[in-house]
């Protein structure tokens, strides 16, 4: 096509949603005092105008066929006026101002195989990323990993068994784009990149490769006569930063890539500043379909949880509360030397006391 | 249908057990959908994904594609087994903004997923990480045919790249009474106001904006976002005893003692011997933890603003990052108000642009030459709010004192003169 017969976009950038939001959302934005949860899956919001409106949310397989856009859009007009919602971790959200129209709407969810639940003391649904679906550097799936643990939590997204709410992430890569969790599991490799010398020179722009890399492990070199680079394996960290600009650095490993399991992250600012996750298991294994070991591990962890935090504390208030070690002895998870970290800012991770519980 | 269908015994098991199953989904695509090309686009992505679960790689790789007048928005997929798996060998995901809150109706839905039928592979994500939409797997010439049927109603790209990207904010003052902000408001302010840089990537790296209505932080902005504006209030909270004792009555003088008073991480709440509540406001860091508990007797003050954290980001280069307060407290009520803050993101952006070396994203520039050289960029006090303790090492050269301490005692002069 010619350039002048091409369309110039309308940069119209964010849209309004006031123009798909529930009426009696945008007739009380603002103006709500305070909100009830009648049962699990479910709120009641009620407005200082005296309006109320209920929350049905529903998980869902989040990569949404066609087909199953268009259940979900048939019982929003059903019996939520034709407005929907989704929230930040992919659950579906309908509004109704009926409460009569509660019970039928969650039934009609729960009929077509959707899963009502993930409000409040729950653990939510996982957040997650691409992975081999369609990611270019991942390490693992994320979609398959996510669909076979909830399929084992499924019963603690329904109910309201958890002290506090429970946010799950999964990362398919050492970048971390799952983000920080109550309980994270991301792809933690073991071995340096396997570099194709003949490749490098053609696909990677050399000085960027060097300046990626977080140790300063690698540099140019030349090798079978080619301009390439190499890594010193002594110093590499096997993070996986220079293969996104250098794929022929191949960092993912079918054996030797594993996951890795992190506690404590934490992003609401409720009762202690908001926290990173911190390293609890690791060396586990990368195994679809069905990634038992690594579900097997989470269980874990989530039954000492339960059983151990008080009403109100996230994952890391817990441990904040009973310390480390009794976390450790719990869980039943090894402590190695891999868990004292040596990144910047490490001292402020040591105990620099005599606060020992005995 | 497609002649022949590619095995997938290991993606079969994932249609096992009660959660709903993506693979289920890609199947109906590849057995129900009218659209012979959606049937072979289906068969082919089944075969490449159980592939990549029989060998645990992935196959895909980037490129360059984008639509007539933008340079980002798109994230090309070109196949690396595409002779194997020809019909989903390109496979493009185009990223849409959607609206502040992740709001439509059902029939915008429906239209949405009328166009991405007509010209993509019928699958959808609501949403990805970055907060957009995401329509999955669409060839190089129909990416541009499907854009321009969604952009002439309504719907336009997100960021893609070393770029402004699509922003993120909590349900917020739609619906929930802990709002302390107009999120929707502050979204459209901010990153409407940098489209050029959103669709043509010119940054050393990315730069994100996440709105959250108040402190409990639901949009995870602090921990996520390169520009976090956080809902808060600075009169005090608001108490109604009659909804207190009812709370008492419920759930007994223990529950509240145990996870209300002895929960504050600042200990200004104490429970008098009428069982009413006492607040020390002077205190209160705004946790939201009390309001949480008991959201019918406790609930923000009425002089709300927003608080804003620069610099969160995840792991990739040098760990993560928490954003730091920037800007302790600031009204938004006036347009003259939210222009000011949209100036602080242009300055902060200007900056950013030209000092962060390539890929390095805000945090790590400020890691790298100090928040305070920072500051002075984008012109900037200090404040205590900004840091959790002072200075704890004197090998620091301190022979500007005398200056800065008369600017300290000037502003605060100015400060009380109003």
């Amino acid at each position: 096509m010619a350039m002048a017969d091409m369309r110039e976009p309308i940069e119209s950038g964010c849209p309004d949603g006031f123009q798909y939001m529930h009426p009696a959302m945008r007739k009380n934005f603002g103006m709500w005092d305070y909100h009830e949860d009648p049962q699990p899956g479910v709120l009641k919001h009620v407005s200082k105008t005296g309006d109320v409106v209920y929350t049905v949310k529903a998980g869902t397989q989040r990569i949404l066929d066609v087909f199953t856009i268009r259940k979900l859009t048939k019982i929003g007009d059903e019996f939520a006026d034709g407005y929907i919602r989704f929230t930040i971790r992919s659950n579906i959200e309908y509004i109704v101002t009926d409460e009569a129209k509660v019970q039928p709407l969650i039934k009609a969810l729960e009929d077509e195989g959707f899963v009502v639940g993930g409000t409040r003391n729950s653990v939510a649904m996982i957040s997650h990323t691409q992975g081999w679906l369609h990611c270019d550097i991942p390490g693992t799936d994320a979609s398959g990993v996510v669909k076979s643990m909830m399929d084992e939590l499924i019963d603690e997204f329904k109910q309201w068994n958890m002290p506090n709410r429970v946010h799950i992430t999964t990362s398919c890569c050492q970048i971390n784009c799952g983000g920080q969790g109550d309980i994270a599991i991301n792809i933690q490799h073991t071995k340096p990149p396997k570099i194709s010398h003949d490749l490098v020179a053609n696909v990677c722009e050399r000085p960027t490769v060097v300046a990626r890399c977080p140790v300063a492990a690698i540099r140019p070199a030349v090798v079978n006569g080619k301009p390439s680079l190499e890594v010193d394996e002594k110093k590499c960290i096997c993070c996986g930063a220079c293969f996104p600009p250098c794929p022929p650095m191949q960092i993912n490993d079918p054996e030797h890539s594993k996951l890795a399991i992190w506690v404590g992250g934490n992003h609401s600012n409720a009762r202690s500043k908001p926290s990173f996750q911190k390293l609890v298991a690791a060396g586990v294994p990368n195994n679809p379909p069905r990634w038992p070991e690594a579900t097997g591990i989470v269980k874990r962890i989530l039954k000492e949880y339960k059983a151990g935090a008080k009403d109100w504390e996230r994952i890391n208030d817990w441990i904040d509360r009973i310390g480390w070690p009794r976390f450790f002895e719990v869980t039943g998870l090894p402590f190695t030397k891999y868990h004292i970290d040596n990144w910047r800012g490490a001292r402020n991770s040591l105990n620099a006391s005599t606060h020992i519980r005995f | 249908m497609a002649k022949s269908q590619h095995p997938t015994p290991m993606l079969d098991e994932l249609e096992k057990g009660p959660w709903p199953s993506f693979i289920s989904g890609f199947k109906r695509l590849r057995d129900e959908h009218p659209s012979e090309n959606i049937n072979k686009v289906a068969n082919s992505l089944l075969g490449q994904l159980e592939h990549s679960y029989e060998t645990r790689k992935g196959y895909w790789k980037g490129g360059t594609v984008s639509v007539f007048g933008y340079g980002g928005g798109i994230i090309p997929r070109f196949s690396e087994v595409g002779e194997a798996f020809p019909e989903s060998k390109e496979f493009h995901t185009l990223r849409v903004q959607p609206t502040p809150g992740n709001y439509y109706t059902t029939d915008m839905l429906n239209q949405l997923a009328d166009s991405w039928e007509k010209y993509g592979s019928g699958l959808i994500t609501f949403h990805g990480q970055t907060g957009n939409i995401m329509f999955i797997g669409a060839d190089t010439e129909n990416t541009q045919h499907f854009f321009d049927e969604i952009n002439d109603y309504g719907w336009d790209l997100g960021g893609a790249g070393p770029c402004v990207r699509t922003a993120m904010s909590c349900v917020g003052a739609a619906r929930c009474e802990q709002s302390c902000a107009n999120e929707h408001a502050i979204q459209r302010y901010l990153v409407n106001e940098f489209v050029d840089d959103v669709h043509r990537p010119a940054l050393p790296y990315k730069f994100k904006f996440k709105i959250s209505g108040c402190p409990n932080d639901c949009q995870n902005a602090i921990e996520r976002s390169d520009f976090a504006v956080i809902g808060t209030w600075r009169d005090d909270m608001k108490i109604k005893q009659e909804e207190v004792k009812n709370y008492m009555n419920t759930k007994g003088r223990q529950y509240i003692m145990d996870n209300v008073v002895s929960r504050c991480p600042t200990s200004c709440m104490t429970l008098n011997d009428d069982d009413t509540l006492n607040v020390d406001n002077s205190n209160c860091v705004r946790c939201m933890h009390c309001i949480n508990v008991m959201p019918k007797a406790l609930s923000p003050g009425d002089d709300k603003g927003v608080t804003v954290l620069i610099g969160g980001k995840r792991t990739l280069k040098i760990g993560d990052l928490m954003g730091t307060v920037i800007l302790p407290f600031k009204k938004l009520e006036t347009e003259d108000d939210y222009e000011e803050l949209v100036e602080l993101a242009g300055d902060t952006i200007d900056f950013f642009a030209e000092n962060a070396l390539e890929h390095e994203r805000t945090g790590e520039m400020i890691e790298r030459i100090g928040l305070v050289n920072f500051l002075e960029g984008i012109g900037v006090d200090v404040d205590p709010n900004m840091v959790s303790t002072p200075r704890q090492c004197s090998y620091v050269r301190m022979d500007g004192w005398d200056e800065e301490a008369a600017a300290w005692f000037e502003k605060k002069a100015e400060q009380a003169a109003g």
